[in-house]
């Protein structure tokens, strides 16, 4: 029975307007996977800026394997209570090394948003819940790691190879 | 020999635990136990996929099933590889006799190692579902134990 459990197989959510997205208009779009302490998805970020796709970006932390991704998952969906998700998602990936809570606030700071209310809405539950429907929606959807791009459909695990970038090259008419 | 398959009972097999005992077929009885074996700790792949199975925990426990990640390394290296990734999830090892109950589950590898495999049993010891990875590099959702666990 499928969805005989709260992580059981279901299609991937559809984009929709509570998703984060960015790039031309009329480009295809392609749903990343991603965490902010992930190297590759650090690397994948800066390659898909040359390629003129437009992007929806969902959070996927996983604890173990990046005990920072969570709380800047948290952070980003914080900074888009103030219409600053790209901005903030950006500089989170421009320095991994530094994901800190003290490095939270001055990206918070240095972005001018309201430090205050980003530090609470960082830690509401409204936001957990946010990072978390991306996460488990992945999950049910089969996204077994990070990255995956989802690409006309079709799920795509790990590092993108030099097969899928050419079919983002020319999906993108790039 | 191919995975062992849904339906079948359990083979009697020994693993060994960090705290020393033996983890035998006994230990199946009475509850739900997800097994999942993987080639190598530190090996990347393998690092992905535990810490995905950790971070869905609270969602197995609720299902009443208990997961194992199971081996040919040495006990100390999977404990070592359990401590470096921070997961929760209890290691049995396969080293002596060597890949004996990967062998029994038909998920030894021709080269001396647990292909990725998982292995659900329910609580008669008999096996409910099985999945091997088309390749040892390909990572099973997380997803696919829920379902089996849900049917």
């Amino acid at each position: 029975m499928i969805g005989g459990s709260g992580l059981g197989s279901a299609p991937l959510p559809p984009v929709g307007p509570g998703d984060h997205v960015r790039g031309p208009e009329d480009a295809p779009l392609v749903i990343v996977y991603g965490d902010y302490e992930c190297p590759f998805c650090a690397a994948l970020e800066l390659r898909l800026r040359e390629v003129p796709l437009r992007i929806a970006f969902r959070h996927f932390p996983v604890r173990a394997s990046h005990p920072r991704a969570l709380p800047a998952a948290h952070a980003a969906e914080a900074a888009a209570r103030q219409d600053a998700f790209w901005p903030m998602h950006d500089a989170l990936f421009a320095d991994q090394a530094h994901l800190e809570d003290p490095h939270l606030w001055a990206r918070a700071e240095a972005l001018g948003l309201d430090v205050a209310r980003f530090e609470a809405d960082r830690r509401s539950e409204a936001v957990a819940a946010r990072v978390s429907a991306d996460f488990r929606g992945g999950v049910r959807a089969g996204v077994p790691t990070t990255p995956t791009l989802i690409v006309e459909g079709e799920l795509h695990a790990g590092r993108p190879d030099a097969a899928l970038w050419g079919r983002l090259s020319a999906l993108a008419g790039a | 020999m191919p995975i062992i398959a849904a339906g079948e009972p359990a083979p009697e097999f020994s693993l060994e635990t960090y705290d020393g005992g033996p983890f035998t077929r006994a230990n199946l009885l009475g509850r739900t136990t997800v097994l999942v074996f993987y080639p190598f700790a530190f090996s990347p792949v393998c690092n992905d996929q535990l810490s995905l199975y950790n971070e869905v925990l609270p969602d197995l426990h609720e299902q009443g099933a208990t997961i194992y990640g199971v081996s040919c390394d040495a006990i100390w290296s999977q404990q070592a590889f359990k401590d470096s990734l921070g997961v929760e999830i209890e290691q049995l090892s396969d080293f002596e006799p060597k890949g004996a109950t990967c062998r029994a589950f038909g998920v030894l590898h021709p080269r001396g190692y647990a292909q990725r495999a998982l292995v659900i049993c329910g609580a008669d010891a008999r096996v409910r579902w099985s999945y091997q990875a088309a390749s040892p590099g390909d990572l099973p959702g997380a997803n696919l134990i829920f379902d089996a666990l849900g049917s």
